[in-house]
Parts: structure tokens; sequence; C-alpha cells
């Protein structure tokens, strides 16, 4: 099965954000960069079933230069190939326009599966994948706990609210969206860092951007919803401040 | 182009909650605009859902019945939607922001080139739409530029479902063009894992763990300060992600929603798929080292400072008091 994972290169999450000086993105000066979590498992479900059914996993991702360290990770955890979709201005394209340059490049590798995460950690829309596969003309399913390849297509098995699950049955191609937790993340192995430098990365440039269809205007920090008293001191201090308010306020002591 | 048109989610007859308020929240969009809002339901029969609304205040109430609509799948809704929205061709369409919906309403915008606006947590005058980026460490002002209709999912809690405003409104039945052939995937039953033995939305008190723990061995230290209270545990879903508690003590948007008395977080940043699984708690007490947190957004009682060091004399000054 020929696999491709779209990933996306993110902010570390315990990066300190801060609104950048015209109010509609953050400051990218000194932030850190990783892969976007719920991408990793999709990439580690594709190496997964591809150790199971054979074939070839390539990853995908799309962003300006510093997006590279992150697709060589993905090929030190075992991916064969990458693709960069060199993009300086993904900020300025919506969700259909980058799902659109992804789609442009996946279309040419003809793949049996497309992979990602069910949502971004920094701007979590969490459509990318859906419309990927309605540009592609493919069916998908959606938040995705574990993949089985079945003699015609794929069993999927989809998380739903409160706790409860579904199997659908899909044929191939396909798009999923993966959920996190199906699967123990794998580190990259020192062998897999060292082969990772002779595998292949691709690069194209994406088209040029279209006038989207939303935009985002300004950020900004969350108003509080509620008046927060903040308990400061030592620990013991705070610890005694606390089982007041549990004795006389909340009772429950 | 104009009004608001809300798509009402239901399953088997029966409504998703988070339907009324997505109608609330279109009821005031229309409201504010100036214009109508509308309703649309769609399944195999579902004539009584439909005169159910009768009793809202609604321009109409769209039911959309067709046989290869009585189970769920994207394709058979996208192609429904898509015959409905050009048809009644609304300005705004509104959903509630639902698993489903996170699975179908994508495709759909994307049929009309537009993008959906999902996750939304307010509205402002303009509309301006407010979401969250960086699991809530920032808010964000979204806002249509494309021509087609505006796409707009709302989380839950959002909006209150009792403050949907009554009035009349008229059923008008669409049938849909469909073809068993354009159902690419075939769903099954919905199931759950296991029968569910631990029942969180009861417990008068809740200590819940996150990310900030680090590792599975540091649990025992919030389990002891739980055991401390006589409070149940529970987690965030990266707790329950690597096993390091069960499932089924997992509290957000794909776990339990509980409401409390006491609600103690514990190294829990407060992602929105938490928050609304508990934001209906009494009290919220949050323990976290980092100050702008989101969970300190709903906490009454902040605690900046190393969980490692509060849990451990949190627990032994609960022991003392009661003695």
């Amino acid at each position: 099965m020929k696999i491709l994972v779209a990933i996306k290169q993110v902010p570390e999450r315990d990066a300190q954000v801060h609104v950048a000086a015209d109010g509609k993105w953050i400051d990218e000066s000194d932030l850190n960069y990783t892969i976007n979590e719920p991408d990793a498992y999709a990439l580690e479900e594709a190496l997964q079933l591809k150790e199971k059914t054979g074939g070839e996993v390539v990853v995908v991702c799309a962003g300006p230069e510093r997006v590279t360290s992150t697709l060589r990770e993905a090929l030190a955890k075992g991916a064969d190939r990458a693709i960069h979709i060199e993009a300086d201005d993904l900020g300025s394209r919506d969700t259909l326009g980058v799902a659109q340059i992804l789609a442009d490049a996946m279309k040419s590798e003809s793949p049996d599966l497309i992979l990602t995460g069910l949502q971004s950690d920094d701007l979590g829309l969490g459509q990318t994948g859906v419309v990927m596969a309605e540009l592609l003309g493919i069916p998908h399913a959606t938040i995705i706990m574990h993949v089985e390849a079945t003699g015609s297509g794929l069993k999927v098995k989809r998380e739903l609210e409160d706790g409860w699950f579904q199997h659908v049955e899909m044929p191939l191609p396909a798009l999923l969206t993966i959920q996190s937790g199906g699967n123990k993340l794998r580190y990259a192995t020192l062998m897999g860092i060292k082969k990772a430098k002779t595998k292949e990365t691709k690069t194209v440039q994406a088209a040029a951007a279209t006038a989207p269809a939303i935009a985002l205007d300004r950020v900004y920090l969350p108003e509080k919803q509620k008046k927060t008293e903040m308990l400061t001191g030592t620990p013991d201090q705070v610890a005694a401040k606390i089982v007041e308010k549990l004795k006389f306020e909340v009772r429950v002591i | 182009m104009s009004g608001v048109l809300v798509v009402m989610e239901q399953r088997g007859g029966n409504w998703n909650r988070m339907s009324f308020e997505a109608l609330a929240a279109g009821q005031q969009l229309a409201a504010k605009l100036g214009v109508e809002c509308s309703a649309v339901v769609m399944g195999e029969a579902v004539g009584s859902l439909a005169s159910e609304l009768g009793s809202k205040k609604l321009a109409k109430i769209i039911t959309v019945e067709h046989a290869l609509l009585k189970t769920y799948t994207s394709d058979a809704y996208v192609a429904a939607l898509e015959q409905v929205v050009k048809q009644a061709s609304p300005a705004y369409v509104i959903f509630p922001h639902t698993y489903q919906v996170r699975d179908f309403a994508p495709a759909l915008a994307t049929r009309f080139h537009s993008v959906l606006i999902s996750d939304v947590i307010a509205m402002h005058d303009g509309p301006v739409f407010v979401r969250q980026l960086l699991q809530g460490k920032l808010n964000a002002d979204y806002r249509q530029t494309g021509a087609g209709p505006c796409f707009v999912s709302i989380q839950a809690g959002t909006f209150r479902a009792d403050a949907v405003e009554a009035g009349t409104s008229a059923i008008e039945a669409f049938a849909p063009s469909l073809d068993a052939a354009q159902i690419r995937n075939k769903p099954g039953e919905l199931f759950r894992e296991s029968a569910q033995t631990v029942d969180l939305s009861a417990a008068p008190a809740i200590v819940s763990v996150g990310r900030g723990i680090g590792e599975q061995e540091n649990i025992a230290l919030v389990e002891e300060l739980a055991k401390a209270l006589g409070a149940e545990l529970a987690a965030s879903r990266p707790i329950c992600d690597n096993g390091w508690l069960p499932m089924e003590r997992q509290v957000g948007s794909s776990g339990q929603t509980v409401a409390p008395k006491l609600y103690l977080a514990v190294g829990i940043s407060g992602a929105i798929q938490h928050l609304v699984g508990m934001k209906g708690s009494k009290t919220v007490i949050a323990i976290n080292k980092d100050e702008n947190a989101p969970i300190f957004e709903v906490a009454d009682y902040g605690v900046v400072g190393d969980l490692f060091e509060v849990v451990p004399a949190l627990t032994k000054a609960v022991l003392a008091a009661k003695g």
C-alpha cells in the first residue's frame, strides 16, 4: 500500500506564545517547532500499516524552509520519502488554500491511502483532511482510532462522543484523519537518523495563493470567564488556604 | 442570498442536544442582522422532530427525508445539504460542533468554495466569530471574506439551549436527489468498548490530572490527594492516551461530562476539548506551573506552582483537617 501522510509543523506545546506586534498572529521569533501531535499519530499508523502490509510511506509538509526539520524527523522514524511544499505564506492561505496545495502535490503520487492528524495544535480548525479528500474526490473518515486493511479496502474504528465508537468500511483510495492515543508513538533510532540522511526529499513550489474565503483578523489573550482568586505562598501556605476554601466555601471537607 | 439556516442533528429520532444551542446562536445572529432564521432536519422520517420545532421562532423548518439519510454517511449528508443550501440560499449556515459535523461540514463548505469557521465560542458584531488557537492560549476573530455562504460550527456550552426563542413556524419538505451509488462508506452499528463502570457524572468531588504530571509513576501523588478528599480520580485525554489511567476516567468532549461541587485540576492546561467536559463544575481549583494556562480562565481559585510540591502539601493538609 502506498501511504501519504500530511504533517504540519507547529509551535511546541509548552511554548510561551506572545501576540505579534500587528496583532494578527503570534511572534515567531524565538519559537521552537515540532510535528503536530495528531500528525505524529497519523505517521505512526502509516508506519504500522506498512509493517503489516508492505508498501511505502511518504510524508508531505507545506511551509517555509524550517519545516524540513520535521520532515527529516519523520524520515528518521521510518518514512521512506518526503515532499516539501515550499510556501512562506501559509498564514495568508485559509484551510481550502492549504488543502489545495497539499492535494496538488499528492495527486501525482496516486496514493492508496492518505493519513493526517484530526486537527492541528495551532489553528485547530480540524478540516484540512476532509477538504483534501473532497478536492481529490476520494472517501474519508474522521477521528480514527484503528485502521485495518481488508481484501478490498479498509475497516476503520471511528471515535464518537461520550465513549461511543463505530466501525466503517470503505474502499481505497481513501483519506483518514487520525485521533491521538490509538497507537504508542515510536522514537527515532540512531540507525533511523543515519538512514534518513540518504532518503529523498523532493521540494515543490506551492501555487500562488488565491483569495481566501475566511480571514483571521486579530489574535488576543482570552478574557477570563471567571474571576480567579490566585492563592500564593509556600506550598504549605497554599495548601492551608485551599483547605480553608474546601471547608468553608466548597464544603467538601 | 440571505438569512440564517441552522442544521439540526438527530440520530434515530433523538436530538443531539447541542442542536438547540446552535439554534439559539442562529436566532441571535439572525436577529442582529435583521434577517430570518430557518432550521433543517434530515433523516429517514423526521416528521415528529420537525413538529417539535414548530413552537420555535423560525421562518421555516425544512425537512429532508430519504431512506439513504437513515444512517449517517458523509457522502449522503453532503449531497443532500448541498442541494438544500443551494435552494434556500442562506448567507449563514450554522451547525453544532459535533463529531458528525466535523466529519462532513468541511466537505460541504468546500463545495461552495468556502471554509467552515469551526468550534466558535462567541459571536460579535460584524459578524465576527471567535475561536480558540493553540489549545486555548489565544482567541482569534474570524470573518467571512469569500462570496459563498458562511459556514459556522458552535462549540458546546457557548449558547444556552433554553435561550431558543419560542414562536411559530411552518414546515416545508425538501426532496433531495440521492443515489446509493454515491455513498462510498459503509457505516456499522455504534458500540461501546466495555460497560462503563466509572460514572464520574454523579461524583461530588473530582481530582483530575493532566500532562503536567510528566510520568506514570507520579499519578500516585494525585491519587493520594483524591483518596484524602474522598474524590473520584479523573484525567485529561493525554493521560488516558498514554494508558496511565483507563479511558473511562477521561473528562472532556471524547470522555465524560461532569459537574461536581469541586473540580481540582492538577497539571491540566485546559484545552477546549477538556473544558467543555468540566466547565459546569461549581468550584474549580487549578494547580499549574504556567500562569497563562487556559485552565485559569475557568478556575475560581488558582495556584501557579510546582504540583510536585503543592499536591503532597495539600494531601497532608486535607488529612490533618479531617483529623
